[in-house]
């Protein structure tokens, strides 16, 4: 058993875990934070995205212990005060969920997108970046157009408090 | 329409708790004392069991029990069946082999549950798993289904000589052969439909709760049709009586059919939980879901379409094999037949048509219906054969068509189906223009300059949804009806509940049918809350599959929304002292006609409860169900074009343009609308270019396990589409509704292989199209 400590989603939480628990296991049953999903074993299917230190991560693939002394936000920590992070208010303004499962790994992967392209991003990269998420619902249409709305409303907004 | 009424594009209210982390799904439900399970499964795909040895598993650290077939049986746990009778053609009925929930002598695929382990934690159980001895006889292997019937083959089932289940037809065979006999051409085809497997992102879970204290069970599931599970649990397979049993599909992540039928986990938990005495949670791994979640399609057919010189389809011939696997699933019987063949006539005028389809076991995973369920088979067949038709008689693919489409309704096919309503022509020149058809050739000259080869295809589909008339699926075999109830129960303050026996994984139903509440009562739609998935607050319902949700589970909350507007308008015109016929309800005040008298919605809901002065002999309360049964199916129906890029060096296939113009009736919400059709598009185009199931012939070992094998269509897989709809609204239900959740993945594979060939000039490829094939194809006879 190992006992860990880490950030998640602002606070500071500590547990102990087998040595082999994945972080997305830790996150979902020790710290009961089940927004993150496990959709296959493959490390392909982007459910179990998280930010880890500011970078996606695909918490599936990562030990819990490898995690420790890290500042993790999961879905649960990105809208702020109550209001929907832009990213999430694009996604549903777009429709750009079905079922939800896939959500919040896509829209962990998509601020993450965002945060690394700009307001610059166009079709084709948002598909490519979105590679390591799959949606069995949307067509990934209306989750790119979310994406794109989204990097360009918040690409407006950087530019108007600069 | 309103703002939030009937054909608004409103956002979704599901979304927010989705989008914040806040859905609960079935893993996500955790009960005091709650313990894991791990199936053992068969690595063999057909095999005698000896013996299970689980000693050392239960000495094992964390380990509660291991629980295997023999105690199953002991305890009176049924057979899981499959609910739908269909006859042979000598009348026989069809033969269904013994599916144990746990096998206790044979296993038949690679995955079959043997034994059940609880523990302490996942891990713990895995472990304990690995340590079951099973002492396996290997016996030999059948996975192919055409190879299944023939003479030496592996026997599956006792009770199934050569593997055959049942050997079935619809319609008039010797008319049939007479008019290809006169024919004055007849294009002929052999067709595979590829195996697929659904894929729901949320692996399939369930948590079983036992209740000693009241001897009573919960079952938390993934389920389409929670109230189906409940029947079926109860009536089938002896876990508890109705009342003794309560499923909870909480929210569900995607199904596409895998998720209606009853699996031998949920009950094995439930079994597990009084028997071991603690709640007992199980959650598939993907490789899980892979081998035991039912598969689709996997059809082989011969085709013959007969035409009159004036190339008229005179008659169609189908010869079909479809393959069940090891069991037969819960609706298993029904998708190759009554789903299939009898939407054979699609879009066109066919006097005479003859289906024979036999359906074989295998050692591979059960089949069942997904998204489309035989409905995608037999357009994928006919739109195939009717564009090869097209090429063989040079005739444009629209041109024969248009000579062949129905014009007038009600059109009784020879294959059983009335359609009553549909246009055709409007959808196929909806898609044409949107897919500037005319301009293709300058396209394609500029594709070829760039060395690619440039195709374009169309598919013309007709599909049969809003399941179903009961009385006409109980004459064909059914087991159950194919009703809808609702119940609509506004509270004293005004609010409103609606309870359905549909159930929402993805579709929007909270939003779409609170839109409807709004539209008909003039209420917000945050004042009505839809609820669905639990067998505690729903009195019963049939679930969601076949694009049911809005033709048969809306048409049962109009009923009883026509219910509860009579009597409040009883109660409104007590109250002004008018008469009844003169109230009318709008923006949430019910109002004296022609003059400015009004109550508030909510002062009528209020006077119902209070009861102090309502009408005389009125009962008090405002809360009305009703049952509605369809008096027909539903026929959405619509065109897709596809236009594609084939690099010949390759063989790669770029998408560069899907279009899809549908005709579903009336919409409630145009946005939610368009994002069903977007993913059963993506879900089409993944059979047609990346999707197959495929099991090793020799071990019927499956080789597609993980997503690092079965190719599932991914953001850079796919273009943006372009779709539309066209409406002839439908005559059968209130609402005019016909369906959409499953016309995206029926449309589209034909459409697309019919522009792969188009552009390699070779009609010879099959699903789905990878490089590899299409580059054989394209170079063959080079």
């Amino acid at each position: 058993m190992a006992k860990i400590t880490m950030t998640v989603n602002g606070r500071q939480v500590s547990g102990s875990c087998d040595d082999r628990t994945l972080l997305v296991h830790f996150i979902r049953e020790n710290l009961g934070l089940t927004g993150t999903h496990v959709g296959c074993d493959t490390t392909q299917c982007g459910a179990c995205v998280v930010h880890m230190d500011g970078q996606s991560v695909k918490s599936c693939s990562i030990l819990a212990v490898q995690a420790a002394g890290s500042s993790i936000t999961t879905i649960e920590g990105l809208a702020a005060n109550g209001e929907l992070h832009p990213v999430q208010a694009a996604f549903k303004a777009h429709h750009g969920l079905q079922c939800g499962f896939c959500t919040p790994g896509m829209v962990m992967t998509a601020v993450d997108i965002i945060r690394r392209h700009g307001s610059g991003l166009d079709e084709a990269t948002v598909r490519a970046e979105l590679e390591g998420n799959i949606c069995r619902c949307t067509g990934y249409h209306n989750i790119v157009q979310a994406v794109l709305a989204a990097a360009a409303g918040m690409g407006g907004a950087r530019q108007a408090a600069e | 329409m309103g703002v939030e009424g009937i054909g608004a594009p409103v956002a979704r209210k599901e979304d927010r708790r989705f989008l914040t982390g806040k859905g609960r799904y079935t893993d996500d439900m955790s009960v005091p004392g709650m313990k894991y399970a791990v199936f053992v499964r068969s690595p063999h795909a057909h095999a005698t069991i000896r013996s299970i040895d689980a000693a050392a598993a239960k000495a094992m650290p964390g380990v509660i029990d291991v629980l295997d077939g023999q105690q199953l049986l002991a305890d009176g746990i049924g057979n899981l069946i499959c609910g739908w009778m269909i006859h042979s053609k000598d009348g026989s009925p069809m033969r269904m082999g013994v599916w144990r929930p746990l096998a206790d002598k044979t296993v038949r695929y690679v995955g079959d549950a043997v034994a059940i382990v609880v523990a302490d934690s996942v891990a713990e159980a895995r472990d304990a798993a690995e340590a079951v001895v099973v002492d396996y006889e290997p016996l030999p292997v059948v996975t192919d289904p055409v190879k299944a019937l023939e003479a030496g083959q592996p026997q599956i089932h006792p009770e199934a000589p050569n593997n055959q289940i049942f050997d079935w037809e619809l319609g008039d065979a010797a008319a049939v052969d007479r008019a290809i006999a006169a024919a004055a051409h007849v294009t002929e085809l052999k067709i595979v439909n590829n195996r697929l497997s659904p894929n729901a992102m949320e692996p399939r879970a369930t948590l079983g709760v036992y209740d000693a204290g009241d001897d009573h069970y919960t079952c938390y599931t993934t389920s389409q049709n929670p109230h189906v599970a409940r029947l079926v649990m109860s009536a089938f397979y002896n876990v508890a009586p109705e009342n003794k049993l309560r499923v909870i599909a909480p929210d569900v992540g995607g199904g596409f059919g895998s998720k209606i039928y009853i699996y031998p986990e949920e009950l094995v938990c439930l079994w597990a939980s009084k028997r071991t005495g603690v709640p007992v949670k199980w959650t598939a791994d993907r490789t899980e879901a892979f081998l035991t979640d039912a598969h689709g399609r996997d059809h082989v057919s011969t085709v013959k379409m007969a035409f009159d010189a004036s190339n008229r389809i005179t008659a169609l011939k189908v010869d079909t094999i479809a393959n069940l696997g090891a069991y037969m699933s819960l609706f298993s019987s029904c998708v190759p037949t009554y789903l299939y063949a009898t939407l054979l006539s699609g879009q066109y005028d066919i006097p005479a048509i003859h289906a024979n389809v036999r359906t074989v076991y295998t050692n591979t995973a059960p089949v069942d219906a997904y998204r489309g369920a035989g409905r995608p088979e037999a357009t994928y067949l006919l739109e195939r054969t009717i564009e090869t038709a097209a090429r063989e008689l040079g005739l444009s693919p629209a041109e024969l068509r248009r000579i062949n489409f129905i014009r007038s309704f009600p059109h009784q096919t020879p294959v059983i189906m009335n359609y009553d309503a549909g246009d055709y022509e409007a959808s196929l020149s909806a898609a044409m223009a949107a897919a500037d058809w005319d301009g293709f050739a300058t396209r394609q000259a500029e594709a070829a300059r760039r060395g690619m080869k440039r195709g374009i295809g169309m598919s013309c589909y007709i599909e049969a949804c809003g399941l179903a008339p009961s009385a006409a699926v109980g004459s064909l075999g059914a087991g159950v009806g194919l009703w809808e109830s609702a119940e609509v129960r506004v509270n004293a303050v005004g609010t409103i509940e609606v309870m359905t026996g549909s159930h929402s994984h993805g579709q929007g139903h909270e939003t779409t049918f609170a839109q409807v509440v709004a539209d008909r009562l003039g209420v917000p739609i945050d004042s009505v809350n839809i609820v669905h998935g639990d067998t505690d607050k729903v009195q019963m319902g049939m679930g969601t599959y076949g694009s049911r949700s809005g033709a048969v589970g809306l048409s049962a909350v109009v009923k009883a929304l026509d219910k509860v507007e009579a009597k409040a308008k009883k109660i409104a015109a007590h109250l002004m002292e008018a008469d009844e016929s003169d109230i009318v309800i709008e923006d949430g005040a019910l109002k004296v006609a022609g003059t400015d008298r009004s109550v508030p919605w909510s002062q009528v809901a209020l006077s119902a409860y209070t009861a102090h002065n309502l009408p005389a002999g009125m009962e008090p309360g405002l809360k009305e169900g009703a049952f509605y049964d369809p008096s027909n199916f539903t026929f959405p129906a619509g065109c897709h074009v596809c236009e594609v890029e084939v690099d010949p060096e390759t063989g790669q296939t770029k998408v560069v343009q899907f279009v899809a113009a549908d005709d579903f009736g009336n919409i409630i919400n145009p946005m939610i609308v368009e994002g069903q059709v977007h993913g059963g598009l993506a879900q089409g185009i993944g059979q047609a270019l990346l999707e197959g199931v495929h099991y090793d012939p020799e071990s019927g070992q499956l080789l597609t396990a993980s997503y690092m094998d079965y190719a599932m269509p991914r953001a850079d897989d796919l273009p943006s589409f372009k779709v539309s709809t066209t409406n002839t609204p439908c005559p059968g239900n209130p609402l005019g509704i016909k369906g959409c959740g499953e016309a995206g993945a029926i449309g589209s594979p034909p459409a697309l292989i019919n522009a792969i060939t188009d552009a390699i000039g070779n009609n010879e490829l099959t699903m789905p199209a990878t490089p590899e094939k299409v580059w054989a194809a394209a170079h063959a006879g080079h």
